[in-house]
């Protein structure tokens, strides 16, 4: 424990690396940068897939075999098969992000649309509401909950996944680990695996506001 | 089998013994912890908002963070791999199991009760097997992560079949890292499946009657918003 801290506090306490292209700020924006486009990008895939799948009740099964296979797929081996195919860059790393991110969101959609109590569903119906005010009137609404879950745990997987890429050249938080690790530098690695974690804690607590933000005061 | 992986990294034996240890072994000393804190919570309530939260916490640290933190205490060994899987187990496995031992019909202990079992032996015998199906469901997502993760262990050097991906960008071998994905999906479904069988086998009493069982507690208690979690 007291060299972990140690470490720490040598990592963050070294103001050179506060600067600079290797530095805390850059390594965070890399970071961030890349999760919010892949995870703007696979939710604005799965999430027209899940709402449109859910509504109409078609093709649960595909969504099902999606999801579970996915989980499957090694993170680590899907990065260095788009490397070894397309060498380094942006879109080698965004595409198994993309595939490890989509089915959460995709599922969870789903789900969540499907587990809308049909008597709401009727009920709006009834009450005279096209076909788009059902889905995004009531449906969506009491679904928000589930979706938000699913879209928290792409986000996670997302962090998480970054952070693997660098050892395939990639920037981001996990830069300084897998440095660190092959100049048996620990002061990087710890300093790295601690910038990790506290990437994934802010993503929990933005999902904790969303959450508290979107989903209505009635479902909470 | 050879497979075209480097004699260097060993035998295609020798790394599917040590991978599906390392997946295997964390499964079990997630579930041998999940059990006896899903009790608790189910027999005191207020712990279970804490220790979800505490399990949902860990369970969002990434893999790679996780295993080079605990490097400080375990060193570099399989250990170091082995831990954080187990916890990230454990954070499935909790709801599951508290939501199963939930299920359990007030009737049924109470039947068992009146006819004079005693508390452990009610549970024992009664509870958890009713809640088993539910388990078993997290358990069977948990086990199909863990057997993908331990590839990310590679980067700290025990990867099992995740050395095969660092092999295959060192050589230039698209067809290793092929390989290595393959092997690590069928693991997963070939356990994924014994499990299912495990399953079977311990609820006869699903078995009998057709309209019951199966469907009703796979698929949807937990294995919603768990998908992801093939490696992080």
């Amino acid at each position: 424990m007291n060299t972990l801290l140690h470490y720490l506090g040598e990592y963050f306490g070294t103001s050179a690396n506060w600067t600079g292209p290797g530095g805390i700020p850059t390594r965070l924006r890399e970071h961030f940068g890349y999760t919010v486009l892949a995870l703007g990008l696979a939710f604005g895939i799965a999430f027209p897939l899940g709402l449109w799948t859910g509504h109409t009740g078609r093709g649960g099964a595909v969504v099902t075999l999606i999801a579970n296979s996915a989980r499957a797929l090694p993170t680590y081996g899907l990065l260095v098969l788009l490397v070894v195919l397309s060498g380094i860059g942006l879109v080698p790393v965004l595409i198994p992000l993309l595939a490890l991110a989509i089915p959460p969101i995709l599922l969870n959609t789903y789900e969540g649309i499907r587990g809308v109590d049909p008597a709401l569903t009727d009920a709006a119906r009834g009450m005279g509401m096209t076909r788009r005010q059902v889905l995004f009137g009531a449906q969506l609404p009491v679904a928000l909950p589930l979706i938000l879950v699913g879209t928290r745990t792409a986000a996670v997987q997302i962090v998480a996944t970054a952070t693997i890429a660098a050892a395939v050249s990639f920037g981001g938080v996990g830069r300084p680990i897998v440095d660190g690790l092959a100049r048996n530098d620990y002061t990087l690695v710890v300093g790295g695996a601690a910038l990790a974690a506290v990437c994934s804690l802010v993503v929990l607590a933005i999902f904790a506001g969303l959450r508290r933000l979107l989903v209505s005061p009635g479902l909470r | 089998m050879n497979l075209g992986i480097p004699s260097y990294l060993g035998s295609f034996t020798e790394l599917l013994v040590d991978h599906l240890a390392m997946a295997l072994g964390a499964s079990l000393l997630g579930l041998v912890v999940a059990l006896p804190l899903g009790l608790l919570c189910v027999r005191r309530p207020q712990w279970y908002p804490p220790v979800l939260a505490g399990a949902s916490v860990l369970y969002s640290i990434p893999s790679l963070a996780f295993f080079v933190l605990l490097i400080a205490f375990t060193g570099i060994s399989r250990t170091t791999v082995v831990i954080p899987l187990a916890v990230y187990t454990l954070a499935v496995l909790i709801p599951n199991v508290v939501d199963g031992l939930r299920a359990v019909p007030e009737s049924v202990r109470q039947s068992a009760t009146a006819m004079g079992y005693s508390e452990t032996r009610r549970l024992l015998t009664v509870d958890l097997p009713i809640a088993l199906p539910t388990v078993l469901a997290g358990l069977r997502v948990a086990t199909v992560a863990n057997i993908s993760m331990v590839s990310v262990g590679a980067l700290i050097g025990m990867g099992a079949f995740g050395s095969l991906f660092t092999a295959a960008v060192q050589l230039d071998r698209l067809g290793l890292a092929i390989t290595g994905i393959v092997v690590t999906v069928v693991m997963a479904l070939v356990v994924d499946a014994a499990l299912l069988g495990v399953q079977w086998l311990a609820t006869p009493w699903l078995r009998r009657t057709r309209t019951q069982g199966r469907t009703r507690t796979q698929g949807r208690t937990r294995t919603q918003g768990r998908t992801r979690r093939s490696a992080r």
